[in-house]
């Protein structure tokens, strides 16, 4: 702060130093609401000194005094902000006061657990109920992607051409329709070599996560993109499915495909469930305000979505490791005992009547 | 608020103040964040994001380079590096916002910066599902719209991609159709963004000097005021008196003795308008905060 010469002429001085020799000089103050504040003064102060070092993260340093005093300076300095508004014309005190409380309130009202006691909740038991709680959500998906998978068969065994407008087909592959059951036996081929299968992994759980998350977003717009986008994948599944039956070869693609799909399309059909569990609870909120709808159901979907980019970590790991190193039998078992373990973690698990945080 | 244009400070965010009661019942005032700080909070997040992006990338082609050097195969520390890379940037783009939200402040570093943070919009307490859902939104409030800003008015989408470039702006722009400026994540996760102002208590200004007794240090001279003198001014004035001798401006101290010793009419002469406007400022909350208990209130000059 700039000091001119001239301010030393004045009695600022006096002010900082009344403040400095310790205690506050109360019978000083002419002014019955500053008499008010330097009395409760030392209680705000000692008050933002534990905000401030709760902010900071600092919890473990905390005396225990201090802890279980936070509340009762909490409530003295809301009821010193109730009073000084009806008697302080001091603008900076009330302020203070107000931003104090604030920030008070901030710590007092904050997330009680940490990451792992939270992380521990999730799993046991939070991820399951709210999984349940979009059933309905869940039941409108499943219909959505096998009307998806259904059209896409339907549409490329009518017309050929539909397989090129589904599939985005790259230049080199030989999943064509016309391409031979060798060509096509190829493909499912078990890989003989490790190199480079977890780099493959990490890029699926990027792609899948990015994906599903997105269908969960779209959700916003009363559910209806991420139903398109739901019918719009599985159709191209559909598709690929016929050329695959067409060829003779149904067991083994469906094998491939449920190793790891039975985790990633139940993923995906999760994600796109609670996108429009949110966008189904804004368009009928029932006897609540669409705000405290979309707010209750956004956190419950949120939960599953969190479970969602589990799903796909693990459904990562398995596309790019067993998929292309056992053969046909082993996929199928594999990929049916995920599902079953899925259907029980979700829809079994967790039963017993605890406090729903959604 | 019946408080409502008492201060400067207070008139120019009138319209973003809400106020929200705890469960203890005391009316907590929280403004709205503005939605340019919080753009700019959004801008130094992702400056913040991009430069790390960048640093990472950079060490990461410099162990890359050392690896390849010694042989032309990509052995196992090679694949590692590719998978901590893919990693990375997963978290970058989801867990930043995550992590700094869910902590003690609420706030990112952007945000804390500008001195806002994400709060519970029902006054209950900010959960980790709250945080995760208003974050994951983003996607479709910045990233896909920016996609189609770039992509669609070049044509080659056709009019489909500027149909999903509207809509999409419609999230974008979300925060500017509702009065609480919420995004899109804010109205599903039951948030909002507020100020977070961190202010000092400085000293109590009747305490000492000539708001204290009404006399001078420097001259000795007694200033009393009378009751006429006095009731020129309301508390809008008084607050403007509070910011004046707080900050010190010897120009602006100046400026103002000399405006109210016109309005009321004293001659007090040059060299001690501190002094002055102590006795003055003291007098006048005296005189406004005896009015206050007995329920009379006077806002400003003109009541």
């Amino acid at each position: 702060m700039k000091a001119p010469a001239i301010r030393n002429w004045f009695s600022k001085q006096e002010i900082d130093a009344s403040s400095a020799m310790g205690g506050p000089d109360i019978e000083a103050a002419a002014l019955r609401s500053d008499r008010f504040r330097l009395e409760r003064e030392g209680d705000w102060k000692r008050l933002e000194g534990i905000l401030k070092r709760m902010e900071g993260g600092r919890l473990r340093g905390l005396p225990d005094a201090d802890v279980l005093a936070l509340p009762v300076l909490y409530r003295t300095a809301a009821s010193s902000l109730a009073v000084a508004r009806e008697t302080s014309l001091d603008n900076d005190t009330l302020a203070y006061l107000e931003s104090l409380v604030q920030r008070a309130w901030f710590q007092v009202y904050g997330p009680r657990q940490g990451f792992f006691g939270w992380l521990r909740g999730f799993l046991g038991g939070g991820l399951s109920r709210s999984v349940r709680g979009i059933w309905l959500d869940i039941c409108i998906a499943l219909a959505a992607m096998i009307a998806g998978t259904i059209s896409g068969w339907l549409l490329v065994s009518r017309d050929q051409e539909w397989y090129y407008r589904l599939v985005p087909t790259q230049f080199m592959d030989t999943r064509v329709p016309g391409a031979t059951r060798e060509v096509l036996l190829e493909t499912l081929a078990v890989e003989n070599k490790t190199a480079g299968l977890s780099t493959f992994a990490a890029s699926l759980f990027s792609n899948n996560a990015g994906v599903s998350i997105l269908a969960f977003a779209l959700g916003f717009a009363f559910g209806v993109p991420s139903l398109m986008l739901l019918v719009h994948n599985m159709a191209v599944l559909g598709a690929m499915w016929w050329l695959f039956s067409d060829a003779g070869l149904s067991w083994e693609f469906a094998a491939w495909l449920s190793v790891h799909g039975t985790t990633e399309i139940f993923g995906i059909l999760l994600a796109g469930a609670a996108g429009i569990h949110i966008g189904r609870s804004m368009a009928f909120p029932g006897h609540r305000s669409i705000m405290a709808a979309a707010a209750q159901s956004g956190r419950r979907a949120a939960q599953v979505m969190v479970g969602v980019v589990f799903m796909m970590i693990i459904a990562a790991f398995l596309e790019a490791f067993p998929r292309q190193l056992v053969g046909t039998a082993e996929r199928f078992v594999i990929g049916m005992t995920m599902l079953a373990l899925w259907l029980g973690y979700f829809f079994a698990f967790g039963r017993r009547p605890a406090d729903d945080p959604t | 608020m019946s408080r409502a244009g008492t201060s400067p400070y207070q008139v120019a965010n009138e319209k973003r103040r809400r106020t929200v009661v705890t469960p203890e019942g005391i009316a907590l005032p929280f403004v709205v964040g503005a939605r340019s700080a919080r753009a700019g909070a959004l801008i130094m997040d992702f400056m913040i994001i991009s430069v790390t992006m960048v640093v990472v990338t950079l060490s990461l082609m410099w162990m890359f380079g050392g690896l390849l050097e010694g042989s032309d195969s990509l052995g196992g520390a090679g694949e590692f590096l590719i998978i901590f890379y893919i990693l990375f940037i997963f978290l970058a783009r989801y867990g930043y916002f995550l992590a700094f939200e869910m902590g003690p402040r609420g706030a990112t570093p952007g945000k804390r910066m500008v001195g806002i943070r994400v709060a519970a919009r029902d006054g209950g307490r900010l959960t980790a599902e709250a945080v995760i859902a208003r974050n994951l939104l983003r996607d479709i409030e910045i990233f896909l719209p920016l996609v189609f800003l770039f992509t669609a008015p070049s044509g080659e989408g056709g009019p489909a991609s500027i149909a999903a470039l509207l809509w999409f702006l419609v999230f974008m722009l979300f925060a500017f159709f509702n009065r609480d400026a919420m995004r899109a994540g804010d109205l599903v996760a039951g948030t909002w963004v507020v100020e977070a102002p961190r202010k000092t208590l400085a000293a109590a200004l009747s305490s000492a000097g000539a708001a204290s007794n009404g006399s001078s240090d420097v001259t000795g001279a007694e200033y009393k005021f009378g009751d006429d003198e006095l009731a020129v001014y309301g508390e809008y004035e008084l607050q403007t008196l509070e910011r004046v001798l707080r900050d010190g401006k010897p120009e602006a101290i100046n400026a103002v003795a000399e405006t109210i010793c016109r309005k009321i009419g004293w001659n007090p002469g040059a060299g001690d308008e501190r002094a002055f406007l102590e006795s003055f400022y003291g007098q006048l909350r005296a005189r406004l905060e005896v009015g206050m208990r007995f329920g009379k209130r006077k806002a400003n000059k003109f009541s």
